[in-house]
């Protein structure tokens, strides 16, 4: 029997360091077959949760991308209406009767899959990974219930497709609107926040090994009080690594002794003009020195 | 006579104890079912349960959901579990001020409580009796009506007026118009060509797609969300106010509410909660501070930080109900304005005192706000308030 523990050690040997919050949830959602609801701000991992899992179990990934007004013939399925029309047409003229053309054009060889019915339909259970769900209306939502629900898809004219394997569903929000209560209640919940030093630091260790933990430890320190900052977008995990990749490229082995290359990589950390404006080249060097 | 819930102790076997728990989470305003009882038994059965901590974080990820819940889940599992005894602390039997609840409370609540009445056909007595059982909602919160602020303000209003004051508060929110959805459904005679159906219903017709149909994108409602200045110097419209705004969340239920004074409190649920007493109850929680001094900036900044993110968005009207006086610099009114309008939202400001002869936005927060504004409006009595309705369709 596989612990959260191991899977936690598991999720570190695949090159994500989760904690023991975001482990246990996930260790849950896995053996309960419950949909895993991430939520927490932008570029904290929720995402990497997904491509961390599919990795390690050998799963396929299948990502629905949100957005406002997505719907079913997106999400789910689609006919393929212009090779319908034509098959309608050549049919007239080759004299087939209506009911075999509609037992044709309404077959699978007509039908466009979309990720949720993708995602019921592969023999080896795939992770079906719903990315930031808040974009989307209430009625898709609601839509997501039934699925997630049971497990089906059903299709009007070919009737109902029975989920082969149970997807392992992850989804994630960052609270671009509140999620509805019925929404919440069937998935298992886990927040995820920035980390803190030690797990920013295995994180680094983990996706960038050459590192030296001197520099790490600046680096970790530095954008860790700068998410203290007052800012507007604070910067997440795949900045800071974004961050040591550039400090790494530019040569820089003690993050005080060059102003102007850490000035220069600030570009990976902080996104909008006025966080820039905020983070001047003095405080930026009072921050690196604190975090000496 | 705090700490009632019940005792842990005195129930029997792991399964007992659970429902136990799942029953305190529910008392504490948690919105668990039946289901989740069996899932959370099953979550034990899965980890090693001789733990507590693991025990904690299963049951969290169970029961939680959301980042607030998740927050208060663990002392609430503490109480339960160690038998801590921090369990909700309930109004009790013996507060007198809920006994006499007309003399004793503060006249917003009394306000808020007539603008309540006013909108549901309940009498309020029956409900006296028992209220000392159903009073309270069972959140984690202390209520200490006794050290509620008081203040002097008269009776403004009769119960007609504030009824009027609700109807144009529905009427505006109607009048907030709808912006059109994304989202394309079927329609009769305009849009885009709906491929699926034609196709679908030209197979009636021999593959000769004589039938068009199509899809639009219907309208969708913008939500309203209002923020209430209570501070001193807004006193004598806090009332009407108050009634204006329990109007607007009456009429959409998308609609948010919000009061502030040196702190930001969120009131939507106090307002649409059908149990007056109840509805009493938690605003008096609420009222603590008001008649204070005001942070307008400071405020903002908090509604930026946290309700914006979920509830604001490009299809938002942020209605400002405040006099502009405002303890913070208006630099940060400014900015925090600003950051607001980037979300895309309209942003109104009513001001009572704009209905003043000779008035002019020189109070420097008011006159920091401007350039911000979709729209800046008088609003000093109920008729202000109903020629509203034909400036908000508009913007």
């Amino acid at each position: 029997m596989t612990t959260w523990r191991t899977l936690r050690d598991d999720l570190a040997g695949a090159g994500y360091v989760a904690g023991d919050d975001l482990a246990m949830a996930l260790h849950l959602a896995l053996t309960l077959e419950r949909p895993l609801l991430l939520e927490g701000a932008a570029g904290v991992g929720k995402t990497e949760v997904a491509k961390t899992l599919a990795a390690l179990k050998g799963a396929r990934l299948i990502r629905l991308q949100c957005y406002e007004g997505l719907d079913a013939a997106q999400a789910i399925y689609e006919w393929n209406y212009q090779r319908q029309l034509l098959a309608i047409r050549a049919a007239g003229e080759s004299g087939e009767t209506g009911r075999d053309v509609e037992a044709r054009i309404f077959s699978e060889e007509y039908l466009l899959e979309r990720p949720l019915l993708e995602a019921i339909q592969q023999d080896k259970p795939p992770v079906l990974l719903i990315d930031e769900i808040d974009r989307a209306d209430e009625e898709f939502e609601a839509y997501l219930l039934e699925i997630l629900s049971d497990f089906t898809v059903s299709i009007p004219e070919m009737g109902t497709v029975h989920a082969r394997t149970r997807p392992h569903v992850i989804l994630t929000a960052n609270g671009t609107r509140d999620l509805s209560d019925a929404l919440r209640r069937r998935c298992i919940y886990s927040h995820v926040d920035y980390p803190d030093r030690e797990t920013e630091l295995a994180i680094l260790a983990a996706r960038h090994p050459g590192l030296e933990s001197r520099l790490a430890g600046q680096i970790v320190g530095f954008v860790q009080a700068l998410r203290r900052e007052n800012l507007e977008k604070s910067p997440g995990v795949a900045e800071t690594l974004d961050f040591a990749a550039a400090i790494a490229g530019l040569g820089v082995a003690d993050l005080t002794e060059d102003p102007a290359a850490l000035q220069a990589s600030l570009v990976t950390l902080l996104k909008t003009q006025a966080d820039r404006a905020a983070v001047p080249a003095e405080v930026a060097q009072r921050l690196a020195g604190k975090a000496a | 006579m705090a700490g009632v819930t019940r005792f842990p102790a005195r129930a029997t076997g792991p399964a007992d104890r659970m429902v136990g728990f799942i029953a305190h989470l529910r008392l504490n305003g948690m919105s668990l079912g039946v289901g989740e009882t069996a899932t959370a038994m099953a979550a034990l059965a899965e980890i090693n349960t001789t733990h507590p901590d693991e025990a904690r974080l299963a049951l969290r990820a169970v029961c939680a959901g959301t980042a607030e819940e998740a927050a208060r889940f663990d002392d609430l599992f503490a109480a339960y579990w160690k038998n801590r005894g921090l369990e909700r602390e309930g109004t009790t039997a013996g507060d007198t001020a809920l006994r006499n609840p007309e003399h004793q409370r503060s006249p917003y609540v009394s306000a808020a409580l007539s603008a309540l009445r006013a909108g549901s056909s309940e009498q309020p007595d029956p409900e006296m009796d028992g209220e000392a059982e159903h009073g309270d909602d069972g959140h984690l919160v202390g209520s200490r009506i006794a050290n509620m602020m008081r203040t002097d303000l008269r009776e403004m209003m009769t119960p007609e007026q504030i009824a009027a004051a609700q109807t144009t508060a529905e009427r505006i929110a109607r009048a907030i118009r709808d912006r059109r959805s994304r989202r394309r459904k079927a329609a009769k005679r305009r849009g885009r060509l709906d491929m699926r159906r034609i196709a679908r219903r030209s197979v009636a017709t021999g593959g000769e797609p004589l039938h068009l149909h199509f899809k639009h994108r219907p309208d969708r409602p913008g939500n309203i969300v209002a923020l209430l200045d209570v501070s001193g110097s807004m006193t004598v419209y806090a009332r009407v106010f108050l009634s204006f705004i329990k109007g607007l969340i009456g009429a959409d239920p998308r609609a948010d509410a919000y009061l502030f004074h040196t702190r930001l409190v969120r009131i939507t649920d106090a307002l649409r909660d059908n149990d007056p007493m109840r509805a009493v109850n938690r605003l008096s929680l609420m009222a603590q501070g008001f008649g204070g001094g005001t942070r307008i900036g400071g405020n903002l900044a908090t509604f930026n930080r946290g309700y914006a993110r979920a509830r604001v968005n490009g299809r938002s009207v942020v209605i400002i109900l405040s006099d502009g006086y405002d303890t913070d610099p208006p630099e940060l009114l400014d900015r925090e304005l600003a950051a607001l309008k980037r979300r895309g939202c309209r942003v109104l400001w009513l001001n009572p005192l704009k209905g003043w002869a000779g008035y002019a936005p020189v109070a420097r927060g008011m006159a920091a706000a401007l350039p911000h504004l979709d729209l800046f409006a008088v609003a000093n009595t109920l008729e202000s308030l109903a020629t509203l309705e034909q400036e908000l369709a508009r913007i």
